[in-house]
């Protein structure tokens, strides 16, 4: 077969213009607000779609519960695996306008960048939810016209868990109260016990200089950005004495497995570190993934005070279908009841102000933690938490950046520290 | 008399029914392979230019058109490093894949060409990778190329060769994505070599076994120049899946940004995340359009090598016969290819 000019240009041009097309597929507005959609009954079944990361504790058995209640929904329950792939799959079909799930779960670190297009998301406003949440909680996700978009679902206080065999191998306490005393104080008092577990066992003591990152930069109140919105990332001493301090520590402290990689989840299972930093949705995470170890449990204890990683919310975005029922359907899975029973299903503690006062919260206890009262360790660590770290819009796309200086470091070992701090500040520029 | 008025008489007008059939032969033809046509200015033409039309302004994702900037978006583009190292992987990976890919499958088609017994089976055998959704074998692969737990380096430890950095080191990521690629696609180009290579006349090797050549020479001096205008429709049409890689690198890691460094982020990474991940849409159509115009050099390099190799060739009309067959035999694999 000889290809003439013709042909091969050809198929030059369409092989190119089929890639082309992906580019365009998605760009057509979205203005199209979809209609409330008749309430579902028996007679006019419809399906509800949820779209989640990572573990938010809505079990199978939950979502049977909602549709036992409310004949004719049905209830479908995507989840993806980690919040940056939510929110590329969120922000594309958001700017398509469709292909949204009726519910779609926001986690906050992009939610100030979600706040922007507020006027795609169907207002919540709901009297009768009106005290449902925390007051921060409330007022993150309450647009500049007093519309509120989104049901908080958890907030994310942290602790640290810890594997109680391997401290005992290395001569360490194992007790979750005499593990808190023995961390309490800042971050250096965290590195210096380290720095013993380090020298006693010669293995690492924690996952990552990411995952560590994160939760000294959540103690920040203003890392990246002013309360104005202007970008002081790259100036900010706060964010490079971090940055430095961190990596320092893991040349002799870190597992160096970037968290959620394969990798990652196998060095849960096989005791690759001893200590992680906790927030209440990782004790799903790590009971999901590492079910046949024994030893993890937590203490009630987080260097430097306390902090707060990570939370969501639920929205109900304009385009679908069925907003009434999907609103419905989002203030049940939000109220502090079915939080409650997510919380005993992955941790994911909850930002209701009601559970708080619960039996089920105050006296909840995890098997898998060593029967560790989870409840009373969560609620003290939310206390604890006296900085709310301001996230703008640009809060996301600089943490990812740095996320990845933090990997070139620590897990891929291709540049110093101060090579890849230059190439962040490079690529915060360029945003 | 009358009959010669009547022969005097101006040529009737042509009855419709026959302007039909003169219609029918001229322009159904056209209308035949009209249907493609039409398809492609609607979903390739029309993207392309839209494109374009994106690219010369500012574009959010989410926000929509802005401001006119001509060039600007380009230019950015150009000056940006990671977009050069994004070339680099997309050429690397392209090159480490299809290469190998098409020597393999080369050695399996000539040992299917053989006699074996069962072929259907054998033959579906190595179309099978081909069958599983590129997805499912790239977590499978990544999870294998794991840097501190993976199967590959715990086998390679076992033999006492020292850990590889699958997803630190630029060229080992490389080689992990091509081999994914050549996992799935190795059985397909065999399959189309092999439909070729039975297209050679079988006497050719008769008579090249009584003049002594062995199934070493035959190989290379019948089957493989036999098999040149095959091997360039592959060609070709692996240089253009290659420079649109995204599925593997994408899903290599947990993060699908193309690694910490932009080891393994390719030109299409690269437009993804700018698109999707900055919400820069302006600026992914500029990356777009400069991927369409270095596929579309490529595609000329590859005909100008096309039109040397054919002329250089001095073939005999026996030979350029069988040419043609093959050609045949490859155009309906092609038609295959198409339909799927």
């Amino acid at each position: 077969m000889t290809l003439s000019r013709r042909t091969s240009a050809t198929a030059a041009i369409a092989g190119a213009a089929a890639f082309a097309l992906l580019a365009t597929g998605c760009a057509g507005t979205a203005d199209t607000a979809g209609s409330g959609g008749e309430p579902a009954s028996a007679d006019n079944p419809i399906t509800l779609t949820v779209a989640t990361f990572n573990d938010f504790g809505y079990t199978d058995e939950l979502f049977a519960q909602y549709e036992a209640e409310n004949p004719g929904v049905t209830i479908v329950h995507n989840r993806a695996a980690t919040s940056n792939e939510a929110r590329d799959n969120f922000f594309t079909k958001l700017g398509a306008g469709s292909g949204l799930a009726d519910i779609e779960a926001v986690e906050v670190d992009w939610f100030a960048e979600m706040m922007q297009y507020s006027d795609r998301l169907a207002d919540l406003s709901d009297d009768a939810v009106a005290d449902r949440w925390v007051d921060w909680k409330t007022a993150a996700a309450t647009d500049a016209d007093g519309r509120l978009v989104a049901y908080g679902t958890d907030i994310g206080p942290e602790a640290v868990c810890y594997r109680a065999d391997l401290f005992e191998a290395a001569g360490l306490p194992t007790d979750r109260t005499e593990v808190a005393e023995l961390l309490e104080g800042d971050w250096d008092t965290y590195f210096g016990v380290g720095e013993e577990y380090v020298a006693a066992t010669g293995q690492a003591w924690f996952d990552s200089a990411g995952a560590t990152y994160q939760g000294m930069i959540n103690q920040v109140e203003f890392a990246y950005e002013e309360a104005d919105g202007t970008v002081i990332a790259t100036e900010n001493a706060e964010v490079e004495a971090i940055y430095t301090e961190v990596l320092e520590n893991s040349a002799t402290l870190s597992a160096k497995l970037g968290q959620w990689s394969d990798d990652w989840f196998a060095g849960l299972a096989n005791g690759a570190f001893a200590t992680m930093l906790c927030p209440g949705w990782m004790l799903g995470v790590i009971e999901g993934n590492a079910p046949e170890v024994e030893g993890w449990d937590i203490a009630n204890v987080f260097p430097g005070g306390g902090g707060n990683w990570g939370g969501s919310y639920l929205t109900v975005p304009a385009q679908g279908q069925n907003i009434d029922e999907a609103t419905k359907l989002a203030a049940w899975l939000t109220a502090p009841e079915q939080q409650l029973t997510a919380f005993a299903a992955a941790g994911t503690f909850p930002s209701q102000v009601d559970a708080y006062e619960s039996e089920t919260l105050t006296g909840a206890t995890n098997p898998y933690f060593n029967d560790a009262p989870v409840g009373e360790i969560l609620i003290d660590r939310s206390q604890a938490i006296d900085v709310a770290p301001f996230k703008s819009v640009k809060y996301f796309p600089i943490n990812d950046a740095m996320q990845r200086a933090l990997t070139r470091v620590d897990v891929d070992a291709t540049h110093t520290i101060e090579e890849s701090w230059q190439q962040w500040v490079d690529e915060v520029n360029s945003l | 008399m009358t009959a010669v008025a009547v022969d005097e008489r101006p040529v009737r007008r042509l009855a419709f029914s026959q302007k039909l059939s003169r219609w029918d032969v001229k322009f159904s033809p056209y209308l035949y392979i009209s249907p493609f046509f039409i398809l492609f200015a609607i979903t390739g033409l029309f993207p392309l230019v839209y494109t374009a039309w994106v690219s010369v302004h500012e574009w959010n994702l989410i926000g929509g058109q802005g401001d006119f900037v001509g060039l600007d978006n380009f230019a950015f583009v150009l000056q940006q490093t990671p977009f050069w190292v994004a070339l680099r992987n997309t050429f690397s990976i392209f090159l480490i894949s299809a290469v190998p890919q098409v020597a393999f499958a080369l050695v399996v088609a000539a040992v299917l060409d053989q006699n074996l017994r069962a072929k259907t089976f054998w033959r579906m055998g190595v179309l099978l990778p081909f069958v599983v959704a590129p997805v499912a074998v790239t977590l499978i692969f990544s999870n294998m190329f794991g840097d501190q737990y993976g199967l590959v380096n715990t086998l390679l430890g076992n033999v006492g060769i020292s850990p590889i950095g699958w997803h630190s080191d630029a060229l080992a990521s490389h080689f992990a994505i091509a081999t994914m690629v050549n996992f799935r696609w190795t059985g397909y180009t065999a399959l189309i070599l092999l439909a070729a290579m039975q297209a050679i006349p079988r006497d050719y090797y008769e008579a090249a076994a009584i003049d002594g050549a062995g199934p070493i020479r035959r190989f290379f001096s019948i089957t493989i120049p036999q098999l040149r205008p095959t091997l360039i429709f592959v060609i070709i049409t692996s240089t253009i899946g290659g420079l649109q890689i995204f599925d593997e690198p994408r899903l290599y890691d947990q993060f699908g940004q193309g690694g910490a460094n932009s080891q393994w982020m390719t030109i299409t990474l690269y437009l993804y995340n700018l698109g999707w991940g900055q919400l820069n849409f302006g600026r992914a159509a500029a990356v777009a359009w400069l991927l369409f115009l270095i596929i579309v050099l490529v595609g000329l390099i590859n005909m100008a090598l096309t039109r040397l190799i054919a002329s250089s060739s001095g073939v005999t009309a026996s030979q350029k016969r069988a040419v043609r067959r093959a050609e045949r035999a490859s155009a309906s694999t092609e038609k295959e290819k198409v339909s799927a």
